[in-house]
């Protein structure tokens, strides 16, 4: 922007320059002509004629008004009837021999080794009563005028770098008042924190007026959808599980009056399908969160502790049920995390889903927690099937399941949640097979 | 804080049994709060099999009608209603110093939102879908919770079994038994001597989400039966039926 402004200011002065030379190469020329011309008319109506032959006082005071021009030097030649009658024989003739009645023709050419300006005039006399023409020839150097042209070229010059100068720093400042209260207002945009979806109400010059209210129009639509994200998320759990919960009463409520055996099947067929369907919801409801939150950057200091015994006790009843207890080992010390409280829990949340569901009955799961440098390291610990050799990179990548888990109902969504949050908070994962049989999944996620 | 009661032991040695209401005790009477008519009176039905009993209130105003005029044992809410959050009629039940504990339906999976849930004031909580020995079990820790020791130890023979504790002891002994092998217990000592089918057990015993075949009951009458040894009384396999518990030694 304002180097767009100085190279026009530039381009200006350079024309300026250029214009003002050729200017003043003509002027000067001009002038030089208009007073050869008069010095060679004043020197041919000195010319008298007479019956002896042609005589001429020279009028000096022609010369003088030369020599005002400068310090060239000037010379003479005066002509009759072609045969040079005084002064410099060698000064070159005009291309065209000048009209008798006085009218000068200029020309320039070289002489002694010089460029010259030259004037010509020429004139009837009449001489022994026969009319003779007299031609005079001025010529003069042309140092002066070259002078004269350089300095007003330079003053041209001067002129244009100052009207530069002035522009630029002009447009400096009309720059700088357009552009500031617009970057005050991009400051106070970007001083913001993630959940601040007000709209902006520092008063801004009348031309940014528009701009302000369809960013503050930009703001309330972006609040509105952002408000409607998660109200959608929780309604739509709410509408799909409670259909799933109506389908899984009825097919229990079924199982216990049944005595046929392919029937009972049949109906615990149902009942892993409403689980399942609820889990897969559930968990691309939770990876819609996840993505939605991580965008947001709302971060808030988290107990690590305290959320995963949170966790364990939502957990616990569950697992009880199939003689499956979950032991939560550590901190030594406190350790803190600043992060998005939503994303963590989704992450452990669906370790110690994934760790339940592919646990044998009457086991015990591991969950521990320990400070690795600048990180918490959460490891959470099965004894159940293994991974047999699957790696990290595949087990995580959406909708991709381990090539042991045919017989259990799952999304391949969990462990893709727990890559999403490690990447949205700076964290790392791994899973592995566990020394001693079953996997240990480890999550480490910066401390505060 | 009425969370931190709810905390249980992390190191496992806390079982919490199903207490399985024996026919002869009094069944429960249920409130149940759910706006969605199918589920409403799908749940009623599946609690009614177990013979408790079962208002329903499909709004906020109803469910206030309703404990103005009857008294319940239990009170399961639902979140989302026609009138209002669900949440907010359980702080103004709690406010209102009402002590009839409450059980919510959710249908979110977040723990903090759970979490919430207990600090407004819910004894529990239970996902939707949720599994009825699920629910039944957390019933039941719910109102072992509230009514502390008013349930009486029973015992059959030798065996004493103390549903608020989950304790057993044989002969004054105490026995070491896990989840199942209590609620397994539980089942048959609430009924000696009478036959109950490996499909019965089963339903009891494990989720109906679990792809079990009805004779892993087998396993778990097994290590029933070394859990009992010694004692006055013993599980008897009824060939082509069922088990029961019978008074005498292990033959």
């Amino acid at each position: 922007m304002i180097g767009a402004l100085l190279a026009v200011a530039a381009l200006l002065a350079a024309l300026l320059f250029v214009s003002i030379r050729s200017v003043a190469d003509t002027a000067v020329e001009t002038t030089q002509d208009s007073i050869l011309g008069a010095a060679a008319i004043a020197i041919a109506e000195e010319l008298r004629g007479g019956d002896e032959g042609l005589s001429i006082d020279i009028p000096y005071t022609s010369f003088a008004m030369l020599g005002s021009i400068g310090e060239d030097r000037v010379f003479y030649r005066i002509l009759v009837d072609g045969v040079t009658a005084t002064g410099y024989a060698d000064l070159p003739l005009p291309p065209a021999a000048p009209a008798t009645g006085l009218a000068p023709v200029f020309y320039t050419a070289t002489y002694d080794q010089t460029e010259v300006r030259l004037a010509a005039v020429s004139r009837s006399v009449v001489v022994a009563r026969r009319a003779v023409v007299a031609q005079v020839i001025i010529a003069q150097t042309r140092s002066a005028k070259d002078a004269i042209v350089a300095q007003m070229a330079a003053r041209a010059a001067a002129l244009g770098l100052g009207f530069f100068a002035v522009a630029a720093i002009l447009s400096l400042i009309a720059t700088r008042a357009v552009l500031q209260p617009l970057s005050n207002l991009a400051d106070a945009v970007g001083r913001r924190g993630p959940d601040d979806l007000r709209p902006i109400e520092r008063p801004v010059p009348v031309e940014l007026a528009p701009f302000v209210r369809s960013l503050n129009g930009f703001i309330g639509r972006l609040a509105t959808a952002l408000s409607r994200t998660e109200t959608f998320i929780a309604e739509a759990a709410h509408h799909i599980r409670t259909p799933l919960a109506t389908l899984r009463a009825q097919a229990e409520t079924a199982l216990r009056r049944s005595e046929d055996d392919a029937t009972r099947e049949a109906l615990r067929g149902m009942i892993r399908a409403a689980d399942d369907s609820a889990r897969r919801a559930g968990q691309l409801l939770d990876h819609a969160a996840v993505v939605y939150r991580s965008d947001q950057r709302s971060e808030e200091p988290i107990d690590l502790a305290a959320l995963c015994a949170d966790i364990v006790t939502a957990y616990a009843p569950a697992a009880a049920m199939r003689d499956i207890d979950i032991h939560l080992h550590g901190p030594d010390s406190a350790l803190t995390l600043r992060a998005d409280r939503l994303l963590v829990e989704s992450a452990i949340r669906n370790l110690v889903d994934n760790a339940i569901k592919y646990s044998d009955a009457d086991s015990a799961i591991d969950i521990t927690l320990a400070r690795d440098g600048r990180r918490a390291h959460i490891a959470v610990a099965d004894r159940g099937r293994g991974l047999e050799g699957a790696r990290t990179p595949h087990l995580t990548a959406r909708l991709k399941r381990g090539r042991n888990v045919a017989d259990v109902v799952g999304s391949g969504l969990g462990l893709t949640i727990v890559r999403e949050v490690v990447r949205a908070q700076d964290g790392a994962f791994s899973i592995e097979d566990r020394e001693g049989g079953g996997t240990c999944a480890n999550l480490w996620l910066p401390l505060a | 804080m009425h969370r931190r009661d709810f905390t249980p032991n992390l190191t496992g040695t806390c079982h919490r049994p199903t207490i399985w209401r024996l026919s002869k005790d009094p069944a429960l009477r249920f409130l149940l709060v759910e706006d969605d008519p199918d589920l409403a009176r799908s749940v009623a039905e599946r609690l009614r099999l177990d013979g408790h009993g079962v208002d329903i209130a499909q709004s906020i105003g109803a469910a206030q009608d309703h404990l103005a005029t009857a008294g319940y044992d239990l009170i399961l809410l639902d979140i989302m209603l026609p009138d209002g959050d669900g949440r907010d009629f359980l702080g103004a039940h709690r406010r209102a110093r009402a002590d009839t504990p409450v059980i919510v339906m959710t249908a979110r999976s977040a723990v903090s939102d759970r979490v919430a849930l207990l600090d407004t004031g819910a004894d529990d909580y239970i996902t939707k879908p949720f599994d009825f020995n699920e629910l039944e079990a957390r019933v039941r820790a719910v109102l072992r919770r509230r009514n502390g020791s008013a349930q009486p130890l029973v015992t059959f023979a030798d065996i004493t079994f103390d549903p608020i504790g989950a304790l057993v002891s044989v002969g004054g002994e105490a026995r070491d038994l896990r989840n199942r092998e209590l609620r397994l217990l539980e089942i048959l000592i609430g009924a000696p001597g009478r036959i109950h089918s490996k499909g019965q057990l089963c339903d009891r015993l494990f989720s109906a989400a679990e792809a079990v075949s009805d004779n892993a009951i087998e396993v778990y009458v097994a290590r029933l039966r070394k859990k009992l040894e010694g004692s006055g009384a013993r599980v008897e396999t009824v060939r082509g039926v069922g088990y029961r518990l019978v008074a005498g030694p292990a033959s």
